[in-house]
């Protein structure tokens, strides 16, 4: 827990990186027409910030204390001052008006690309295999799905846009230096170097404490989120205080990591006040110097005064910009790698269409393995026919969850083939395939939504009535009618309230709502109900199995009284099918089970 | 919390020196200008320009001490408020989070306690920095010339009249995108958990819909917020410009009317600059008080919870099982509005083992869960040794029991560390005791690094079955004096799990010991039965009691026998129990050895 933190959260970001501002671009693409207006408005802002000072200067040298005081009556002069003091009202207005266009629009503008954002990330993950998921910890793909894309989102509020107009500033007040007085201007340049030097040194150092930040924001989060899950775990065991004590650690540690940060960036602000008094300084003794001897005019020296102060206000910004940065471009290299995860389960160029199944179901020496080093299916091949029902039995790790996965498609096999009415599973479209086999999972996974939404899931094609017909069948309207608000019970994030049982109940009746036409794929699913439910549900079953093709995986022998044949799984090979009573006379592995089984039952606890 | 006060204070005696010197460049600027019309020397120059200099350093390094002093204290806080938010976490009873969405309350301990160390480190920060910088330079400039200051600041109550317009919404607005945010985090968060689901019944379009109209929802919040919230910088901006606008006018004025010199209205510009960026500072940090209050507001939620279990004023460590009876008097338990027990008296004499079996949803989890006060009862009392848990310190409590929970939960530390949970110096004897009953011993061999394996994404991920025998191997290892099994050896294989009752006879010996099975023959030779329907117990006795009885336990077992037996011809129930018994020893073992090698 202490040690658990996530390679992907400790991506380092460039404050730049062209690759990943090309990939940012393809979202910013359809809405280019507004980001450019934006744009357009941002550089219209900067030149009316630009203005104040030269209306300060004409004030200053046509009206207020001009070089011939004397060309000009007193009354003019101060009509004058009242003219320029309006000038200067109306650059504030429209800059008023301008400022808050493309700071609204620029927000607006990011707000679309996160939503496009969230659910490109959202989509692409719908298409992931689950292997995908079984690497990655559900929290770890919230962040990319939440905090990342938040982090995006100032890349374009606060970011790259202030970033440019931050320049352009810069830029154009470097140029107006040098068109009023460009010996004063290039003597006021002399602290450029050294403030850049300064700036890029700080931003070096920032990277490799931010980095340390992340990292360790990154873990406590994690720990946070298991203790939270594991809480009567943790209270049962009377681990409160060493949990805390490991948590701690990681906050401590983490607070450490922040007050180095701390220390730059108390130093970055006064190092750049310095260098702008030095400027200040600098355009006191030369320019005040050639203002003396006539070569400047005082209203000219004002102008520049003011200038080189505007000058280093968007210097005194880069620290936060910089960061702000920095940690989308992080972000963004982690939302990419999760958009650049191949689809491994893909649907082919060209998928055959299911259109009447009648349910032959065939593996074709199978060999399947999850990580490429220990195979769980080593050869499997089986034929069942139409309307078969077929029963997987074997021990723990013999492979019998892996055929369900296969047989769905939730991974691919790396030998042989698995099919369908005759067609390969890979050339069929994933939903299509899906459509057609009704599972049953080992974890009866319940969503937030109510008791009904839970059996027909989003398909709105489902009647209500099909929905209470489906838990009347499987013997789950029982529990549900008792509930106080029946099949509209609120049912709360992973069914909290409910008995294993009874989401076990819902789940058999969110696969009969669904009517798969063919295939019905029970997976070890009748271990936690007890025995009463157990033989509705053995009830409910027979039913189903008539007529369809079923797959049954049960640790329990006597769930599967009723199926046609029996395949026994030994390590990942079929050792033996048949009969029950078949496979009993035989003698062989099976019967050991069996009988296994049947001595278990009274040898008691 | 005095000492954070005290260093605070300390840090805005910092930020007050900081802006008195501040001050001075401006001063030095004025006699500059004024020297510079008037034809100053070079050497009066060079002395000027020396002295904005010299200031500058004197006041950096005022300015860094207090920008470090203030937001240490915000770091601090940061941590001791993360600190105590997990600390109440764990104080906190299941049932508070099972009403709650994990990643909602996530985001309240990470991104809503930043929120707040951003309104106290920067915050406070720019709030003193501003506040002390308007006043000094507003100070500075009435003793300087009051009318020219009357002039330039009248327009400044805009401000103070424009921020009361606008922070009530943006608050509003800003608490309505954080609510959203917890829901696009719980949407994201359900959906990857049940993606299996998800795909083994097509959904992926379904669920995309519905994510994104929480997701437009969210982008309609957030457009909503910035509507009101980018009103903030441009009016900040446009109300200090006004300042100057006003003081070009009547400053102008006064210079050509020779009241005043130029170098005293750039002096006064030069103020007006200063008290700008404070002015845009305050703006931009009512804009972090207004987001750090929301999100303090989101915690302070979380924080006020009162557990629902916690110790009572009266629980005395005297109270501590030390023998392990246990006795149910008169209980009822009701969750939400339904009444999921009802009048349930059961005595468990210390040492002695109770079964308990029953349909699904007939409260038999909720029976152990009641003595391990996970919940507290609605009305009767559970005591153990004679004493009411409740007045039992929690501590001594948990203690007493190893609890195998139905969902077990392990967590991504080693093999050796999830065994050792509840056991804080657990030898490898123990160890490796606790792996041999649970039957995990073959299964840890066969990992990477045995019991240092790491759990979980850093290590290895255990099927249903291992999961239940390391939680297995978890209570064992607490040595604990009542053991309660809640349905642990549903993912287990048959003879795994034969193997496992085998050795866990010897532990139970000597330990009060409660067993909820599904499985009669699981529980069939404990002391006292007892059989649930529907929150109320309907039958109790021994096994062979309970079949005379020839009610619903007997049907239980009836059913279970008949599906056992399967279709072989045995009429006579006990008949085939008791030759089976007398069968099985030999068996057991041979068969056992034969599945892990054949």
């Amino acid at each position: 827990m202490a040690q658990s933190f996530f390679q992907d959260d400790e991506i380092l970001g460039k404050a730049y990186d062209a690759r990943l501002v090309r990939r940012i671009w393809e979202f910013v693409r359809p809405y280019k027409r507004q980001g450019s207006i934006t744009l357009l408005v941002a550089l219209l802002v900067v030149g009316d910030d630009l203005l104040a000072p030269f209306i300060t200067q004409l004030a200053i040298d046509r009206y207020i204390a001009p070089t011939h005081p004397s060309a000009m009556s007193v009354a003019d002069r101060m009509n004058g001052a009242l003219l320029m003091g309006g000038l200067y009202l109306l650059t504030l207005a429209v800059g008023f008006g301008l400022r808050y266009s493309q700071t609204f629009a620029l927000s607006v503008l990011g707000q679309r690309i996160m939503y496009d954002l969230r659910s490109s990330l959202f989509r692409h993950m719908q298409r992931l295999s689950l292997g995908f998921f079984d690497h990655n910890p559900v929290g770890r793909l919230m962040t990319r799905i939440t905090n990342d894309v938040d982090a995006i989102n100032d890349l374009f509020t606060s970011g790259s846009v202030a970033l440019l107009t931050d320049l352009l500033t810069l830029v154009g007040i470097i140029i107006i230096l040098f068109v009023e007085n460009w010996q004063l201007a290039l003597v006021v340049c002399l602290v450029i170097p050294p403030l850049a030097f300064a700036t890029s040194r700080f931003q070096r150092v920032m990277r490799e404490v931010f980095r340390a930040i992340r990292v360790r924001l990154a873990r406590i989060n994690a720990n946070v989120a298991e203790n939270i899950a594991g809480t009567q775990v943790v209270q049962l065991f009377n681990r409160e205080d060493r949990n805390f004590g490991y948590f701690d650690d990681l906050n401590h540690d983490y607070y450490r990591t922040t007050l180095r940060s701390l220390t730059l960036f108390a130093a970055f602000l006064p190092v750049v006040n310095l260098f702008a008094a030095v400027a200040t300084a600098l355009i006191v003794r030369v320019g005040g110097g050639q203002t003396v001897a006539g070569l400047l005019s005082l209203g000219a020296l004002v102008a520049f005064l003011q200038y080189t102060d505007r000058f280093f206000l968007p210097v005194r910004d880069l620290a936060d910009r910089y960061t702000t940065l920095q940690s989308a471009m992080a972000s963004s290299e982690r939302i990419f790698r999760v958009l650049d995860e191949p689809v491994t389960i893909a649907d082919p160029a060209n998928p055959i269409p299911l259109t009447s199944v009648r349910g032959a179901v065939e593996f074709r020496d199978v060999w399947f393995s999850y990580n490429r080093e220990e195979w769980v299916l080593k050869g499997v091949s089986f034929r069942i026919e139409p309307g078969e029902s077929v029963a997987f039995v074997g021990a723990t790790g013999a492979g019998k969850t892996s055929l369900i996965s296969l047989m769905s498609r939730f991974y691919d096999v790396q030998r042989g083939e698995v099919l369908l009415d005759g067609v390969n599973v890979r050339d069929v479209a994933q939903a299509d395939l899906r459509r057609h086999i009704g599972a049953v999972l080992q974890d009866p996974f319940i969503f937030a939504g109510t008791i009904a939404s839970n059996i027909r899931l989003g398909e709105s094609d489902i009647s209500d009535e099909r929905v209470r017909e489906a838990a009347r069948f499987v013997n789950a309207a029982g529990f549900i009618e008792q509930l106080p608000n029946g099949y509209d019970e609120v049912t709360r994030e992973r069914g909290a309230g409910l008995s294993v049982g009874q989401k076990q109940l819902l789940a058999f009746a969110r696969a009969i709502a669904f009517n798969p036409e063919v295939l019905l794929i029970l997976d070890e699913a009748t271990s936690s109900v007890d025995t009463a439910t157990e033989a509705l549900i053995q009830d409910a079953l027979e039913k189903l199995m008539r007529g369809r093709t079923s797959i049954i995986i049960a640790h329990r022998l006597s769930t599967i009284r009723h199926v046609d044949r029996i395949i026994v799984l030994h390590k990942g090979r079929i050792v033996e099918q048949g009969s029950h009573d078949d496979l009993l006379a035989r003698n062989g592995y099976y019967k050991r089970l069996y009988e296994l089984q049947y001595a278990e039952s009274v040898t008691g606890a | 919390m005095l000492r954070h006060w005290l260093i605070l204070s300390f840090g805005l005696v910092l930020i007050i020196i900081a802006n008195l010197i501040i001050l001075v460049p401006a001063l030095i600027l004025q006699r500059a200008i004024d020297g510079i019309s008037h034809g100053a020397d070079a050497r009066a120059l060079t002395l000027y320009a020396l002295q904005i200099v010299g200031i500058a350093i004197v006041a950096g390094g005022f300015q860094f001490l207090s920008r470090f002093v203030v937001n240490s204290v915000a770091r601090r806080v940061e941590y001791e408020m993360r600190r105590d938010l997990f600390r109440h976490f764990q104080r906190m009873d299941v049932a508070y989070f099972q009403e709650r969405k994990i990643g909602d309350l996530v985001a309240r301990a990470t991104n809503d306690l930043s929120q707040v160390r951003q309104m106290l480190g920067p915050g406070i920060q720019n709030l003193a920095n501003s506040t002390v910088a308007i006043i000094v330079t507003g100070i500075a400039m009435v003793t300087i010339d009051p009318r020219l200051t009357l002039y330039s600041l009248t327009v400044m109550p805009l401000m103070s009249v424009f921020f009361v317009l606008v922070s009530g919404s943006i608050h509003r607005r800003y608490r309505l995108v954080q609510d959203q945010f917890g829901e696009v985090s719980a949407r994201a968060q359900e959906n990857f958990s049940g993606i299996r689901v998800v795909k083994a019944y097509a959904q992926e379009q379904a669920e995309l819909d519905g994510f994104n109209r929480i997701n437009a929802e969210y982008v309609r919040r957030a457009i909503s917020f910035a509507r009101v919230n980018s009103l903030l910088w441009p009016a900040m901006y446009f109300i200090s410009g006004l300042a100057v606008a006003v003081l070009l006018w009547r400053g102008g004025v006064d210079v050509i009317t020779g009241r005043i010199t130029l170098g005293r209205l750039v002096q006064f510009n030069t103020y007006l600059a200063a008290l700008a960026w404070p002015m845009i500072a305050l703006g931009w940090t009512v804009n972090l008080v207004q987001q750090g209050s929301a999100s303090l507001s989101r915690i302070t939620e979380v924080r006020e919870a009162i557990p629902a279990i916690a110790n009572a004023p009266e629980a005395s460590p005297d109270a501590a099982p030390t023998r392990g009876e246990i006795e149910f008097r008169h209980v009822s338990f009701s969750y939400g509005e339904r009444e999921t027990l009802h009048d349930i008296s059961i005595h468990v004499p210390a040492g002695s083992s109770l079964a308990i079996v029953g349909p699904t949803g007939a409260g038999k989890s909720t029976i152990v869960n009641l003595l391990a006060r996970v919940y507290d009862v609605t009305s009767g009392a559970v005591l153990i040794d004679g004493h009411d848990v409740r007045d039992i310190p929690l501590e001594e409590l948990r203690r007493a029991i190893g609890y195998v929970p139905q969902e077990n939960f392990l967590f991504s530390l080693s093999i050796r560390e999830n065994v050792g949970f509840g056991a804080s110096d657990l030898t490898e004897e123990e160890l490796a005791r606790a792996l041999d009953i649970s039957q995990l011993a073959n299964d840890v061999a066969d990992f990477p690094d045995d019991v240092a394996t790491m759990i979980g994404e850093r290590g290895v991920t255990l099927s249903g079955g291992q999961k239940q025998r390391a939680g297995i191997a978890r209570a064992i290892a607490k040595d604990p004096l009542i053991l309660i099994l809640d349905d642990s050896l549903s993912s287990v294989d048959t003879h795994t799990e034969a193997a496992i009752l085998k050795r866990l006879r010897g532990v139970m010996e000597g330990r009060t010991s409660i067993v909820i099975a599904h499985r009669i023959s699981t529980i069939k030779d404990l002391d006292q039965i007892v059989v649930l329907d529907e929150g109320r117990i309907v039958e109790r006795g021994s096994h062979l009691a309970l079949l005379a009885l020839g009610g619903l336990y007997a049907g239980m077992y009836r059913r279970q026998l008949l599906a056992e037996e399967m279709e072989e011809d045995e009429p006579d129930i006990e008949a085939s129990a008791r030759s089976s018994l007398e069968r099985d020893g030999a068996r057991l073992s041979d068969t056992g050895r034969e599945g892990e090698e054949g």
